[in-house]
């Protein structure tokens, strides 16, 4: 019997050791760590992601041999209280595999090129003793990421929900105590905190859809919620699925909570790799495509989706046109991606949604890597200048500044190379990967709703526009700072694992592709979400959003790449006048926040500590009113009346009581022996008196 | 043969006369006479009785009084010894220094 079940589920046994894995990885780092060296602390950190990596495969694997099942293994009891029954049970289907495939699979080659990243970074930062540090919470996210995609209820990937944003917020704060450019500062603080509250936002959503849905369903279980689905009422799907979408909006950086994405590329880049591009914030897609037969019953609720993702898609990509900032260029253009994720999954192009997931994590991991080795060659060669020229350490050095860059191909080839594979993957220039999943998206959105096909079609354009502007800017053209001049490639621990994203970002098209017998991904996936209608290559969707982003190279080459900018010269895009600003100043979306959330939150915080806490409760209710009145009640009341009157007054009395009556009884002692013998011959007398007489 | 009824008259004609000695006379000696005569005003009416009734638990009673009547005496006049010696009185009222 147990025999005939250990092969029916494979290796589903193992399920829990994707979240013990990675623990055990991040104890041994915290007891041991202090005594290693970087390479074993890292390799370790490696090792138990590759772990849960290899733990993903086999789960993979035991989901096909079980065609499709949806497997459970539950680990523990967790809430018993009455009705509710909630155990901490992993979940191994088509969807959550891929997840976690996607999740370890990235995260691993995240956690070996972060040695080689990690090892120059607290150098340059003069803190080598962090290092460890950083590799217990790496550990700790694919733990928490674990949780999330494995789990086999709402509540139980709230916790992993709660716990990859913990990391995150751990992880941007990595460097708190300065800025991005190691200043002195609380800036990269700020930046978690920032993140942290913005997520708080969306954590609230996401409680309030759990507690209407425990209200409407009486459970958090996925099966058992989807299959009472039916029997509720639209509107209350509607409202927790539009709550949801606020949390997805704050997890998954969309509008109106995508405001900390930006900042959060405070953390140290494979940190932006891992957590604030390739999986992390997938989790609000991944919610959306849990939940998908809740937003199939609801089609207000998918339009909405499918347009905040549309707009958020278009939007982040004009402000990564006029961003500077290497990384805040990667930074929005995953806002840009994420939105294409979340449009897709609200128009219930779920496959379609989670294709560009997958390849995205892959192409923007790729991006964000290779721009970290772009900011470290840069920091070498700034290195190289102070100590061979000196002079050069009070001058403020911004390595991320693709103004400072400039003909980075020459002195970073390997870089260069990957870099260029990840641009043309995220262009969506055929046959790399971005080109299938985008396409894919682009249409199902002409089939689904013009506006969403439009608007995506110009954050394409977009997005292809600013990955040229920054590939001539990095790349080409001659150096506008000495330290370009003198950037040094990375070292093959950083490189091998770029590499490796490249071929992923080169071929990860061949997951689904749009050919009759090659929709693979959408098979896998249909066992979990439904089987859904295959499209072929729409030869005009392709057509057009491939000429547009060719279009869209061809003209950053005619801005940037034809007469490369001079040191010193301003962005030739800056003649737009007002339109750049915006883009560069982020359409004031900071300040607007400022102004409508922040500044007037802040007042209020004031009033409440100053006026009502402290002067109101402090000063007047508790010093004056109440310490006012205990002081009367113990002067007046129980001084004088309880005590003096009453205790005193009664041990006085029972004092003079005794003196009168001692006084009174004294005077029967008067030293007359005769008076004695009288008494005691009354008292004779008594006595017989009453025995004789007495009845 | 005398009735019991005149014992008991006489005895207690005795003991009115002693209790009285007692209460009104300030010389120690002659309260004490007082007490012996209560003391034998009791012991004739135990020897009436005991005369009556044929039983001699009355007459041992009286030899038990007796005794302790001589004993009170013995204790009693050395009291009254030390008494005049400290005093140079005997007066029962000028014994006074025990007054509350």
């Amino acid at each position: 019997m147990h025999l005939s079940e250990t092969i029916s589920s494979g290796f589903l046994f193992l399920a829990p050791w994707l979240v013990f894995l990675p623990l055990i990885g991040l104890l041994v780092n915290i007891v041991f760590g202090g005594r290693m060296s970087e390479n074993l602390v890292g390799g370790i950190a490696s090792a138990f992601s590759g772990a849960a990596f290899a733990v993903s495969v086999l789960l993979a694997y035991s989901v096909s041999l079980a065609h499709g099942e949806t497997l459970r293994w539950t680990l523990a009891e967790w809430i018993h209280i009455g009705d509710v029954s909630l155990d901490w049970t992993f979940r191994a289907d088509s969807l959550s595999t891929t997840m976690m495939l996607v999740v370890s699979g990235v995260g691993t080659l995240i956690h070996i090129y972060a040695i080689g990243y990690m090892h120059e970074d607290v150098r340059f930062k003069n803190d080598p003793a962090r290092f460890r540090r950083f590799f217990v919470f790496l550990n700790l996210f694919i733990a928490a990421m674990m949780i999330l995609v494995s789990g086999d209820s709402y509540l139980m990937l709230f916790v992993g929900w709660e716990g990859v944003g913990l990391c995150s917020f751990l992880l941007i704060g990595f460097w708190y105590e300065m800025d991005t450019l190691a200043r002195p500062s609380w800036s990269n603080s700020k930046a978690a905190v920032k993140a942290f509250v913005a997520n708080r936002v969306g954590d609230f959503g996401f409680l309030i859809a759990s507690f209407i849905m425990f209200w409407a369903f009486g459970s958090f279980q996925f099966d058992a919620v989807f299959a009472k689905a039916p029997e509720i009422q639209t509107g209350v799907i509607l409202a927790i699925t539009l709550f949801f979408l606020v949390g997805v909006a704050g997890k998954s950086a969309q509008i109106p909570l995508y405001v900390w994405l930006p900042d959060a590329m405070a953390g140290p880049t494979p940190v932006s790799a891992l957590i604030h591009a390739a999986t992390m914030v997938t989790a609000g897609v991944y919610l959306v495509t849990r939940s998908a037969p809740l937003y199939s019953s609801v089609p207000e609720a998918q339009n909405i989706v499918a347009l905040v993702g549309a707009v958020t898609a278009l939007f982040a990509a004009t402000i990564a046109v006029g961003q500077y900032d290497i990384k805040k260029v990667l930074a929005y253009s995953t806002i840009s991606q994420l939105g294409f994720m979340v449009a897709a999954v609200g128009m219930g192009a779920y496959v379609a949604g989670m294709f560009h997931l997958v390849t995205h994590a892959f192409f923007k991991a790729l991006l964000f890597l290779a721009a970290g080795s772009v900011i470290l060659g840069m920091e070498r060669g700034h290195h190289h200048l102070a100590h061979g020229h000196g002079g050069h350490h009070g001058e403020t050095f911004d390595p991320g500044d693709m103004r400072n860059m400039g003909g980075l191909r020459k002195t970073m080839p390997v870089t260069f190379w990957v870099y260029m594979i990840g641009t043309l993957a995220l262009a969506g220039i055929a046959p790399f990967a971005g080109f299938w999943s985008k396409d894919e998206i682009l249409l199902d959105a002409s089939h689904h709703s013009q506006a969403v096909y439009w608007l995506l079609t110009i954050a394409a354009f977009c997005t292809a526009f600013y990955m040229g502007r920054q590939i001539w800017m990095v790349f080409f053209g001659e150096a506008r700072h000495e330290a370009a001049a003198h950037a040094e490639e990375s070292p093959k621990v950083m490189t091998v694992p770029l590499m490796i994203l490249a071929a992923l970002s080169l071929l990860g098209g061949a997951l689904n592709l749009p050919f009759d017998g090659f929709h693979n991904l959408g098979h896998w996936l249909g066992h979990t979400l439904g089987e859904v209608e295959a499209l072929g290559l729409n030869l005009q969707v392709a057509g057009i959003s491939t000429a547009l982003a060719l279009l869209a190279i061809l003209i950053s080459w005619l801005i940037y790449g034809r007469k490369p900018l001079a040191k010193n010269q301003s962005d030739p895009l800056e003649s737009f006048g007002l339109l750049f600003k915006g883009m560069n100043r982020k359409w004031w979306v900071d300040e607007l926040y400022q102004f409508l959330v922040i500044t007037p939150y802040v007042k209020i915080s004031h009033f409440l500590a100053d006026v009502i806490d402290w002067r109101f409760w402090h000063d007047w209710f508790h010093e004056t009113v109440l310490l006012g009145a205990y002081n009367w009640a113990s002067a007046i009341g129980l001084n004088v009346y309880a005590d003096q009157k009453g205790i005193d007054a009664f041990a006085n009395w029972l004092g003079a009581a005794t003196q009168r009556l001692s006084a009174a009884t004294r005077k029967v002692q008067n030293g007359f022996v005769r008076s004695y013998a009288l008494s005691v011959f009354l008292g004779v007398v008594v006595i017989l008196g009453y025995l004789l007489l007495k009845p | 043969m005398v009735p019991v009824n005149y014992y008991i008259i006489l005895s207690a004609i005795l003991f009115t006369l002693g209790a009285l000695g007692v209460l009104v006379r300030r010389n120690p000696l002659i309260m004490f006479m007082s007490i012996e005569l209560m003391l034998n005003a009791a012991n004739l009416a135990m020897v009436a009785f005991s005369s009556v009734n044929h039983s001699f638990s009355g007459q041992i009673f009286v030899f038990f009084v007796i005794a302790v009547a001589a004993a009170e005496v013995a204790v009693g006049l050395a009291l009254i010894v030390q008494i005049f010696k400290s005093k140079h009185t005997i007066n029962v009222d000028d014994v006074n220094s025990l007054k509350g």
